[in-house]
């Protein structure tokens, strides 16, 4: 009897905690105080910051100082984002999303269809704060409507193991490096070491490799001034033979490489290329071992790819208020080095970066400012216009890259072979050509 | 009156049941089903079969899925069996073996993949241990791209971990179903634990050995997350592939197309293990 009536006492006590923890929860914003009347809580979605740790810090720091309406941040691979965001566009009405944070080519489809609203005056208002113009342009298609206002930005650059730099090959200046210095220095430490010490990001687990980046932004544009339109020509195939060869050196685990800063870590690789955001622990857990450079130079220049984060305010917005305060709680110089202390993201407003800065980041914005302001640089965009096309684009590239010098399948084959999947993506897609490849009137065409 | 409504509760008992499986899975079934036929612009279509087998890595996932079912699915219900007959010989502190063994069961797949990745890596627990003992060298790369079979023994080795526990309750279920009379007879008429095992146990515990098999082999079928983690574009397989087009490539269609194979094959598997284990009416009704 005791016990039965012991029981329905806890049960009771349990349905209580329950109902206590949803009532405390529901409603209240993630960041700040309420202030008198800040209108509805809305959804920040972005495809950004899907670590967990990002999103703690994101919640927790990013928006602490934060007093609007109540937020509710969520981040997710691409495409369930991009679903969301459609799907409250195609529905119509008021939706959940108030403000939505994407990397720039990730908007376009989106915008082509109309999704968002106009933040020209929002923009107008940043001026004091000095987001370059460049930036801003990129946010507006090619029209008027200012789809997004930039948010941050980052980049992929080299990180070497300090280890590495006695094999550096002789005449090579670590922060001017060729790909041909590249090749003879991975090779150089397997010859010395007997250790094949270079990575890709090749992998394919929950944080899947940037490998397609890389190949878009830096080898390509690099050896062939081009993407699309040099895809399959001579250029292109020199490329693929250095790559090979580059490979030759390269730890065969590569395969499983999602961040380079793990293998980094472990000492499993000396050198990699690879996102600002995924070198970062290892910088800052040992800045004292590493060297971060700038991306190596091709035939044709040193191509690096910059990538810009946008905030948007979708027209079904239920507190476009709202969503203006928080963009502009983002953009203010101290959230925006908030954002770069805890994330990595580096900013897009006019701010001097403080002397106390963490060693491992100082490392990465000294590699960014070596790399934009080497005399042989050409920066590239991530992929435009190819919206929900983007990831069969993607996939294509990784593919070529696995097959050729991963499987070693002919050159010529694959590139035929996967420059007509590239082909149908960009036609599918409606894509015209980008960054390197120029301008075009109709589909970018593989060449 | 209440003859009739005696008549109706069973329906009414199975309704919640039938109502989750219309909701969760026979809907979104069909609804697969007609994604894989339709053309994106709308109309019937045959386009995203085709796509997906002249898709680089179609054949390549096709012959890792079988591999993988073939090398997986005898070794656990062996391991399984083993085990299960362990147990059930009630030796002193048999439930905390019981325990142990299921407690891979409570982890999810890409969780224990990581595990595992942590355990074969190349400066992972095993290399690790294998160096400090004095055994080795230079570590061992396992998950090497050149090092198939080692990738290949990987991926066995986790799943096995993984999920070799399910089959294990089933086994376990079925065999304390087994009356005790059927030992005694056994024992009177002299038959040692060996014999008792082959003739008595493996008979009767042949309805619980064939759903393990169809659960077992359907789970092998979906296996991705482990071989994801494990061997990242090493080794595609028909279950991740439709993964990588649904969320990496963003097209529903192509994912469909490869779900519904997935579906065809799971249901050709489980005919043949109704046919080839095929229980006589007695044990159904048993």
């Amino acid at each position: 009897m005791i016990r039965a009536k012991q029981a329905r006492a806890l049960a009771l006590l349990g349905a209580l905690a329950i109902l206590m923890t949803a009532c405390s929860t529901t409603g209240a914003p993630s960041g700040g105080g309420q202030v008198a009347d800040v209108g509805k809580p809305f959804v920040f979605a972005s495809t950004q910051f899907t670590p967990v740790i990002e999103q703690e810090n994101m919640r927790k720091k990013i928006l602490a100082d934060y007093k609007g309406a109540g937020v509710d941040f969520i981040t997710d691979q691409e495409a369930v984002i991009l679903d969301r965001i459609s799907a409250e566009a195609k529905a119509g009405g008021q939706g959940q999303i108030g403000v939505v944070g994407l990397e720039n080519g990730q908007f376009s489809s989106l915008a082509a269809a109309g999704a968002f609203e106009d933040l020209s005056k929002l923009a107008d208002k940043q001026k004091d704060r000095k987001i370059p113009q460049d930036m801003l342009t990129l946010g507006k298609f090619g029209g008027n409507t200012q789809v997004y206002v930039p948010w941050m930005q980052a980049t992929y650059f080299l990180v070497a193991n300090k280890k590495a730099l006695q094999y550096l090959p002789t005449g090579a200046d670590v922060n001017a490096l060729t790909y041909r210095q590249l090749i003879d220095w991975a090779k150089n430490i397997s010859d010395k070491t007997g250790q094949r010490r270079f990575g890709f990001p090749l992998g394919a687990g929950t944080t899947p490799g940037l490998i397609h980046r890389l190949i878009q932004g830096y080898f390509y544009p690099s050896y062939t001034g081009g993407l699309v339109t040099t895809f399959k020509n001579a250029d292109a195939v020199a490329m693929w033979n250095d790559l090979k060869e580059l490979w030759k050196y390269s730890n065969p685990q590569s395969t499983t490489y999602g961040v380079l800063q793990e293998p980094l870590q472990s000492e499993e690789i000396w050198l990699g290329i690879d996102h600002a955001a995924r070198m970062i622990e290892v910088l800052k857990a040992k800045p004292d071992d590493f060297v971060a450079v700038p991306a190596p130079a091709g035939p044709k220049g040193r191509y690096y790819m910059s990538v810009v984060i946008g905030l948007a305010i979708p027209k079904t917005t239920p507190n476009r208020t709202g969503g203006e305060a928080l963009i502009d709680h983002l953009l203010k110089p101290e959230t925006q080095l908030i954002t770069l202390r805890e994330n990595s993201f580096f900013p897009v407003v006019d701010v001097k970066l403080p002397d106390d800065l963490n060693k491992g980041l100082k490392l990465e914005a000294d590699a960014v400012a070596k790399q934009a302001n080497a005399k042989d640089a050409k920066v590239v965009p991530l992929p435009v216009g190819l919206g929900a096309k983007g990831g069969e684009f993607n996939t294509a590239i990784t593919n070529t890259f696995v097959r050729i010098v991963v499987k070693n399948e002919p050159i010529q084959t694959v590139l035929n072979e996967q420059g007509a999947i590239v082909q149908k993506a960009i036609t599918d897609a409606n894509a015209k050509c980008w960054g390197p490849d120029g301008t075009s009137s109709g589909p970018c065409q593989v060449k | 009156m209440r003859a009739r409504a005696e008549r109706f509760l069973p329906f009414a008992l199975l309704l919640p049941a039938v109502a989750f499986l219309a909701l969760l899975i026979v809907i979104p079934m069909i609804q697969a089903l007609i994604l894989a036929v339709i053309a994106e612009g709308g109309g019937f279509t045959l386009e995203h079969f085709e796509r997906m087998a002249g898709d680089v890595n179609f054949s390549d996932a096709w012959r890792n899925t079988l591999l993988l079912l073939i090398l997986i699915v005898p070794l656990q219900i062996v391991l399984a069996l083993v085990m299960a007959l362990l147990i059930n010989s009630r030796f002193r502190g048999h439930g905390f073996f019981l325990y142990v063994y299921a407690i891979p069961l409570a982890i999810s797949d890409l969780a224990a993949g990581i595990l595992w990745l942590a355990v074969f890596t190349e400066r992972g627990y095993l290399n690790s241990s294998l160096q400090g003992a004095g055994l080795i060298q230079q570590p061992i790369l396992f998950l090497s791209f050149e090092n198939l079979p080692g990738i290949l023994t990987a991926i066995v080795v986790a799943e096995s971990w993984r999920a070799t526990a399910i089959v294990l309750l089933i086994l376990i279920a079925g065999l304390q179903l087994i009356p005790r009379d059927f030992f005694e007879a056994a024992d009177v008429f002299g038959a040692g634990r060996f014999r008792r095992t082959i003739h008595v146990v493996l008979p009767l515990l042949r309805p619980s050995l064939q759903s393990a098999l169809i659960i077992r082999t359907i789970f092998a079928f979906q296996t991705f997350a482990v071989v994801f983690a494990l061997a990242g574009r090493n080794m595609p397989v028909l279950a991740g592939e439709a993964y990588v087009w649904y969320a990496a490539n963003r097209n529903e269609h192509l994912a469909a197309a490869y779900a519904v194979l997935l579906l065809g094959l799971t249901i050709v598997a489980t005919v043949v293990y109704l046919r080839v284990l095929g229980l006589r009416e007695a044990e159904v009704a048993r």
